[in-house]
């Protein structure tokens, strides 16, 4: 089962590579990861999509939290939250094709942000399933290229994670 | 105010936490530190070899319970700290290893002598730090302590580079106190849990306590005696666990595992409650994992949640210090009216099981020296009053099912890396401790030359270390593989072609003795364990073809013994 991880570091070198390398020195899967600083500086936030039974779940839980530089661990499976992720795609462009790639644009409340006479790129925020059908209906008219930023997630509860 | 050098900062540092003894080898990177060491009143143990300097500092840690300090430079002097660090991090043994790095600037050019010891050390640290400002050292230094000391103790590396160890601290101050947010271990165990786990305990017919190195790390052993004593409860620990509780103890089974006794490994596969004590279901104690303890409760005590719920599915799990926490289990015990009879019928039946199997091994007087018979010689010879290492293999199975262990820290084993080489420097670090308890190394004739250059450092210190060779010219344990698992297709296990014992040990100005046959073991004992101002290494000649017995092979459970 797929669990998105927030996990609250110091914000120091080092700190990103201890925790992938946990990750991969137990066999733990990382299926994203989205790492940026909070409202504090000394501290950042990673975003961790993984997979595992419960089993691993708890080990990588308490395996995050045995780390120097780990604060807290907060795992949203059961949880309301909200997921959103961010991904840049650059789909080809025809004088036809033009209309159709603006309106699912539309539908989808995705933005165009950069335009040359043979491409578009277009930004969209939402979640997976959304990334997903959106790239779905661009692939037909050709995508050069997709950047997504990975997960990042916050609990619906008005209680501070 | 003058201004200190970082350095000398770092001298002053180690000074203050109580430091006495480092052990360590120069190089460029440190030579700023080796200048102010040079009329500090620190002592410099003078390795020849870095992982001996690693090992050194492990054996003085294990010995001692205070961590064990070392320094070393950078590049090749760094790298070859790791299986040092990697071992004492398996077996939580609290060290904190300086090393030298290149200048800040040239970080990161492939500079001379240049590793990225941080990287490399990190899954084998239980933290790591690179100090980039003369302003962190001391902070740096004060945490590496507490993290190495505190919680699950464990190796800590600390990186210098050069110009911070030359660049100079106007107001240097040591820190009183460390505040880490993100690192607060947990030493008091959950009352609710206590209470449940006594529930089980009383309410078990067959109960049977199994403690590990945790009991030894949090100094528990006599809350640990209390314990089984309050409730007579059996009493098996891991190797680890050996001389966390006494090894003539009535209540004592042995060794459980792969090579424990008989006795101990059918307790652990009929008992109805089992209470792991900091101890943590290392697969060379449970063998087959599925089959592991089928028809008990489980309790686990442990101060790494980590542990709890890794390897097997633990029932009630304690998170906190095993001292505190046994305390508070003898302190919450209710009157036990009747339970130590109703255990009785338990207890007589693994009576039954030690009685019909025990550890042996036959002597012929005529015949080739038993390894097992030198071992038995040694434990009366010394009666049982000293420190043992082993190295990894035949002689450290062998060391740890004949010699018993009453007090713990008397037997420092690599039970978690299993490393060659690890016996001789930890003996030289456990004898620097202690300089007047007799300081024994039971080694193979293979681990011992993984370390073999650390004689001059036992010579130059004049440190009376007593190296007990069983010879049999083979890597035994790889050997007993072999002949049990492969077809005695014995690829690459004979050793034959090695030096003479004796007179390498007269090479580098210890002693070196010679036992060819069982009547020559006595004499050669005694006349070893007489020398007071050097090495000496004892070359006993032993059955080549002598297997470890009881064993599970790998994936077995338990009760599936191979036996003599």
């Amino acid at each position: 089962m797929r669990h998105t991880i927030s996990v609250l570091v110091t914000n120091e070198f080092g700190v990103l590579s201890r925790i992938s390398g946990l990750f991969s020195g137990r066999g733990f899967n990382i299926e994203s990861l989205s790492v940026a600083e909070t409202f504090d500086p000394k501290i950042s936030r990673m975003t961790i999509v993984t997979s595992g039974d419960d089993k691993v779940l708890e080990q990588i839980n308490k395996q995050l939290n045995k780390l120097v530089n780990v604060i807290k661990v907060y795992d949203f499976t059961g949880e309301e939250h909200i997921e959103r992720e961010l991904a840049l795609i650059k789909v080809n462009l025809t004088a036809e094709t033009r209309a159709e790639i603006l309106s699912i644009v539309d539908i989808f409340r995705a933005k165009v942000v950069d335009v040359s006479s043979r491409t578009y790129t277009i930004e969209i925020t939402g979640d997976e399933e959304k990334i997903r059908a959106i790239t779905e209906l661009l692939r037909p008219f050709g995508i050069k290229e997709l950047v997504r930023t990975g997960r990042v997630a916050m609990a619906r509860s008005p209680k501070q994670r | 105010m003058t201004k200190k050098n970082g350095a000398e900062i770092f001298i002053e540092c180690l000074l203050k936490e109580g430091v006495d003894t480092v052990f360590g080898f120069p190089g460029g990177a440190v030579l700023p530190i080796y200048d102010a060491l040079y009329d500090s009143p620190l002592r410099h143990i003078l390795v020849r070899h870095e992982q001996g300097a690693v090992h050194m500092a492990d054996g003085y840690a294990r010995a001692s319970g205070k961590p064990g300090v070392v320094v070393v430079t950078s590049g090749p002097g760094a790298t070859n700290t790791v299986t040092g660090i990697a071992t004492a991090y398996m077996d939580s043994i609290p060290l904190v290893v300086f090393t030298g790095q290149v200048p800040t600037p040239l970080i990161g050019n492939d500079a001379f002598q240049e590793a990225d010891i941080v990287g490399i050390t990190r899954p084998c640290t239980k933290h790591n730090y690179l100090v980039k400002d003369i302003r962190d050292l001391p902070r740096i230094i004060k945490e590496s302590f507490y993290i190495a000391t505190t919680g699950r103790p464990g190796p800590v590396l600390v990186d210098i580079p050069k110009d911070v160890l030359t660049a100079a601290l106007p107001d240097f101050k040591y820190p009183e106190k460390v505040h880490i947010e993100s690192y607060q271990p947990n030493y008091k165990g959950h009352p609710g849990q206590i209470r449940k786990a006594l529930d089980l305990i009383l309410s078990s017919k067959r109960p049977v306590v199994y403690a590990g190195g945790g009991v030894v790390l949090s100094n528990a052993s006599s809350e640990l005696k209390a314990f089984s004593e309050k409730l007579g409860l059996p009493t098996t620990t891991t190797l680890m666990g050996l001389g966390a509780f006494p090894g003539t103890h009535p209540l004592f089974m042995g060794m459980l595992g792969m090579h424990g006794t008989y006795a101990a490994n059918m307790a652990v596969m009929n008992t109805d409650c089992l209470v792991a004590v900091g101890a943590r279901f290392d697969d060379r104690v449970t063998g087959k994992i599925d089959e592991f303890a089928p028809y008990a409760g489980i309790v686990h005590i442990d101060i790494d949640p980590t542990s709890i719920s890794k390897n097997v599915k633990v029932d009630i799990p304690i998170v906190g210090d095993v001292r505190i926490v046994l305390k508070d289990l003898i302190k919450a015990c209710p009157p036990i009216k009747g339970f130590k009879k109703g255990i009785q019928p338990w207890r007589d039946e693994i009576a039954g099981w030690s009685g019909t199997h025990r550890l042996s091994y036959k002597q012929d007087p005529k015949g080739k020296i038993k390894p097992q018979f030198v071992i038995d010689r040694l434990y009366e010879l010394t009666g049982g009053d000293a420190i043992i290492t082993t190295e990894v293999g035949q002689n450290q199975m062998w060391a740890a099912q004949f010699f018993k262990y009453d007090k713990a820290r008397t037997f420092l084993t690599s039970g978690g890396l299993g490393t060659m080489g690890f016996g001789f420097p930890a003996a030289i670090g456990a004898q620097i401790a202690f300089p007047e308890k007799t300081v024994v190394d039971i080694a193979g004739d293979g681990s011992l030359q993984m370390n073999i250059q650390e004689l001059a450092t036992a010579v130059q210190y004049k440190l009376p270390v007593k190296v007990v060779i069983l010879n049999n010219m083979v890597l035994g344990m790889v050997r007993q593989w072999q002949e049990l698992f492969f077809q005695k297709r014995y690829s690459h296990t004979c050793i034959s072609v090695a030096p003479d014992f004796v007179k390498l040990a007269e090479a580098y100005g210890a002693v070196g003795l010679r036992a060819t046959r069982p009547g020559e073991v006595d004499r050669v004992l005694e006349k070893g364990l007489s020398v007071k101002d050097r090495p000496v290494l004892m070359d006993f000649r032993v059955d080549q073809f002598e297997c470890v017995y009881p064993m599970v092979p790998a994936g077995q459970p338990l009760n599936k013994m191979l036996l003599v």
